[in-house]
């Protein structure tokens, strides 16, 4: 094409970690072998809430290939400060408690202690032979139930944060916060404050939603080997979103320097948000420190599921008032999340989202993060929002119906703009709602005749905002023409040859002439996490960075050898020039040693913000209502990607966004027993969607450049798993004429809901 | 206390291996901690992900439910035996083609599984891919890529057949 901007963005090469990764040679964190290396077990708890009465290890250390038994003792006890966890802030002296428990265990499956043996059949032999005297207390499992005065205390030091305020209230509710926008009053029971524009409306519609606890469900269990070196430095190679935070996370639990650690990010397994949390690291490293070995741990499936992740569960109250006109007047919004044992933040990021796409003008959000005796959650791919958007989605599609709207035209009258302010505060920058929302209205799928009995389709939007945060990249130069990128984002799924393709766009180079490596925390400048869909945007714009500096010291090379100012060089596509005179980039590059030495160029970036991105979905679904099973016929995912880099891997994010949410929306569930424990910790009993459970994912890909991007490249990482649950639910709705306000949308409840209406 | 160890004879990626395990290791853990191919990956232990998948005597298995000593006699191939040489099998190349390795956990057990499908039936329709690959779970494609290369590698091995 040659009205495309671009050489190398917007093309689909192979990437440069694909052979590894199917020849089995890549390296993931399971597969690390170092000589003298043993094998850790961790030992959890079987209750969902108990007092450690006595713990004795004894009997564990004296069996016959045991190195080292570590619990909670072994741990520093620095002073208490708040530390800042990527997704919040929270006490330092939680983050301890989670890793191994001291005074009380507070979910099923949290750790108490761990062996390091010759191999991890011994280690789990010898973890059951520790004595662990339990005062088992009552569990609180329910997000409502918690938030009782009267309820049963996680933490008996837990002080509720209002409005950014620590207050003196104590019990489970770790923080309440509120978003306002427009013209507010006080409720008639004075306790809260209710937007002014109902009065306005024609239709109301007000309603409760509730979604059950999730798994990130990534396929590679979590897994950490350590090495407490003769020299006190900590080496530790995992599977992690972020090496920098890890070995941060590690430092703090350790009470070491950071500089005293270093992290090797490994492959990845999988991420989707519950890699960024650390647990196995410092008890590894603990026994490493003990037995003066290299130490493995590698989590049992089980343990994935009661003592890693998963995101919380929710109750969302929405209420939105509507004109005739379609213009919607006022909005309400309750939600509480269940934050597990300890407080996480992610209401907040759900409140951020939950109202995001539309442009209203009077609104009151209060939310509240929630301590339950559940394993402590974590981001799970735009954390939050799929939750709040099912409640919302589901609203908005009602308010259109009652309207008599198309739920499209109905969002596209309200939908949000550059300049909207959102709920939280900032406005929205150059935006591509509209543009989704208008890509839906004109899909074949949303224009195509949907025949047959029980037969619907719905649609949904989602946001996520997005992140930016600091990255850093170096590129030296090779004398055979090509590069070396050297860069602190791990990759979770192709960000290798995304960042590599955003130099080589630079530097005239064909991607496979950089060469990408993800280095470990001596290696590199530090770089945040692999989240927030930011990777491609700021760690690609670090390489960007890097390769202009590239440029700028080659031009001055080029400068030395034709004996001209660097100014009156020109570089383009791959070449050189000042007057008549050219080089190519290799030509140069094998002449670097006599005009000076190494290029090296060096590319680091800290962007406040960056441009959200805007995913909606058109689900077709078929309902048997005598089984109320929910087969999905047809399902399209579309996404503003600013600018694809790379459109194979942005399809790739959005298929997979898309059959998480669809698993969210028709299977994925934490089932509890009474006692607390989670009745189904197995991939059997917890189900992910396989290929018989989706349908071919359609995409379309919009592209509205961030304007603040060098090459407009927006995150694409986790919008596109927030619509499919409400897209579903609508769709429903549509096929049976029920709406079901609780995920998953289980077969049995809508069987019930079925026989309800025939009554 | 001393564990028995059995010898077991067998034959890997069409080499002779000989190793000693304990009865109680399965051929998941005799392969990765024993004969050193990591390829084989464990989710799950359980039978239930599909990762460790390899191919034993031209069947697929999990390799986490099968035991090491099971392994006496057997011919089996790990992800590690299915390039030739310095070139990767049409199904491998094809994986990479299509973008259906995102992660590469799974990878593995679904190329390995592709194999066997091939080896079975050479041109799949869609509806049997899925329901050959539904023993695999893959948490980030959503598995339309991955139907994809599972067509391009029947199409491009019936081609090299002709």
């Amino acid at each position: 094409m040659s009205d495309r901007p671009y050489e190398v963005i917007g093309t689909r090469p192979v990437r440069h970690d694909g052979a590894d990764k199917v020849t089995g040679r890549a390296k993931f964190g399971a597969d690390v072998r170092l000589p003298g290396m043993v094998y850790g077990y961790v030992l959890r708890s079987p209750h969902a809430h108990a007092r450690i009465r006595r713990l004795d290890t004894t009997r564990a250390e004296q069996f016959p290939g045991v190195l080292a038994v570590v619990t909670a003792a072994d741990l520093p006890e620095s002073p208490d400060r708040p530390v800042d966890l990527v997704e919040g802030t929270l006490p330092l002296r939680y983050v301890r408690a989670n890793v191994l428990a001291r005074d009380k265990v507070l979910y099923k499956g949290h750790a108490v202690a761990a062996v390091a043996a010759v191999n991890r059949h011994v280690a789990e032999e010898a973890a059951s032979l520790i004595e662990v005297d339990y005062e088992p207390l009552p569990a609180v499992l329910d997000v409502l139930g918690a938030m009782r005065e009267d309820a049963p205390r996680v933490h008996e030091d837990l002080r509720m944060r209002e409005f950014g305020e620590t207050t003196e209230r104590a019990g489970n509710i770790a923080e309440h916060f509120r978003f306002v926008l427009g013209e507010v009053e006080p409720s008639p029971t004075g306790e809260g404050l209710v937007p002014k524009g109902f009065a306005d409306a024609d239709v109301i519609v007000e309603r409760e939603f509730r979604t059950a606890m999730v798994h990130q469900g990534y396929l590679e269990p979590q897994n950490a080997t350590a090495l407490w070196n003769q020299d006190g430095r900590v080496y530790v190679w995992t599977s992690t979103q972020g090496a920098f935070s890890a070995r941060e996370a590690i430092a703090w639990v350790l009470d070491l320097p950071v500089s005293r650690v270093c992290v090797y990010p490994m492959e990845v397994g999988g991420a989707f948000g519950g890699k960024i949390r650390i647990y196995l690291e410092p008890v590894a490293a603990l026994l490493s420190r003990k037995c003066g070995r290299p130490v493995q741990i590698v989590m049992p499936r089980r343990d994935v599921f009661e003592a890693t992740g998963p995101t919380p569960g929710t109750v969302i109250r929405v209420k939105m008032g509507a004109r005739k006109d379609g213009r919607i007047s006022a909005a309400q919004v309750w939600m509480a999340y269940e934050t597990g044992a300890f407080p996480s933040g992610q209401c907040a990021f759900g409140a951020m989202c939950i109202l995001a796409p539309y442009d209203i003008p009077n609104l009151v959000i209060d939310g509240y993060d929630v301590v339950v005796n559940k394993p402590s959650t974590a981001p799970y791919r735009a954390p939050g929002a799929t939750q709040a958007a099912f409640a919302a989605e589901s609203v908005v599609d009602e308010l259109a119906e009652k309207l008599g709207m198309d739920p499209i035209e109905f969002r596209l009258k309200n939908a949000a703009r550059e300049g909207t302010r959102r709920a939280d505060g900032p406005k929205h920058a150059r935006i591509g709602c509209v543009e989704v929302l208008e890509a839906m209205r004109n899909h074949p799928h949303y224009r195509a005749p949907l025949e047959g009995q029980n037969r619907g389709r719905g649609v949904a939007l989602g946001y996520w905002f997005n992140i930016g945060w600091y990255s850093a990249c170096t590129i030296s130069v090779n004398p055979d023409g090509t590069v070396n990128l050297v860069e602190g984002s791990v990759d979770l799924s192709g960000t290798r040859t995304s960042i590599a393709m955003q130099a080589a766009e630079v530097l005239g180079l064909r991607p496979d002439q950089v060469h990408p490596v993800v280095a470990d925390t001596d290696s590199i400048g530090p770089t945040a996490v692999t989240g927030g869909s930011r990777t491609t945007y700021a760690t690609g714009w670090a390489a960007y960075e890097a390769a202009h500096d590239v440029i700028r010291q080659m031009k001055q090379r080029a400068a030395m050898i034709w004996d001209v100012e660097p100014a009156a060089i020109s570089f383009e596509r791959g070449v050189f020039r000042t007057g008549e005179r050219t080089m190519t980039f290799a030509e140069l590059a094998a002449r670097l040693e006599e005009t000076g030495g190494p290029v090296i160029g060096r590319g680091a970036v800290n962007p406040a913000s960056a441009g959200g991105s805007f995913a909606g979905a058109i689900a077709d679904v078929e309902v048997d209502p005598g089984t109320g099973k929910v087969r999905l016929l047809r399902f399209t995912s579309l996404q503003d990607a600013g600018r694809a880099v790379h459109p194979t891997a942005v399809e790739g994010q959005m298929q997979g966004g898309s059959a998480q949410g669809i698993g969210w929306a028709l299977f994925e569930e934490y089932a509890w027993t009474a006692e607390g424990a989670m009745a189904n910790s197995s991939l059997l009993d917890y189900r992910e969607p396989t290929a018989l459970d989706v349908p071919p994912i359609e995409t379309v890909i919009v592209e509205v450049p961030d304007p603040e991007h060098p090459f407009g490249v927006r995150g694409v990482g986790e919008a596109n798993i927030v619509p499919p649950p409400a897209a579903i639910a609508n769709a429903v709705y549509r096929a049976v004429g029920v709406r079901l306000r609780q995920l998953p949308l289980k077969a049995s409840a809508l069987v019930d809901a079925l026989r309800a209406r025939e009554n | 206390m001393r564990r028995a160890m059995v010898r077991v004879q067998t034959t890997v990626n069409g080499q002779p291996a000989e190793f000693l395990c304990e009865p109680r290791q399965s051929l998941l853990e005799c392969l990765r901690d024993i004969l050193g191919l990591t390829g084989t990956k464990e989710g799950c232990n359980d039978g239930n992900c599909g990762a460790c998948a390899v191919i034993m005597d031209g069947r697929l298995v999990n390799s986490c439910l099968v035991l090491g000593v099971e392994a006496e006699g057997r011919t089996i191939l790990t992800i590690e035996g299915l390039a030739r040489g310095s070139e990767l099998h049409p199904i491998q190349r094809a994986f990479l083609e299509q973008g259906a390795v995102q992660c590469g956990f799974c990878t593995p057990g679904l190329i390995l599984a592709t194999k066997a499908l091939l080896d079975r039936i050479a041109d799949p329709s869609e509806a049997e891919i899925r329901r050959w690959l539904a023993n695999h779970l893959c948490r980030c494609t959503g598995y339309d890529k991955v139907v994809r290369a599972v067509r391009q590698a029947a199409a491009e091995l019936k081609e090299a057949c002709r």
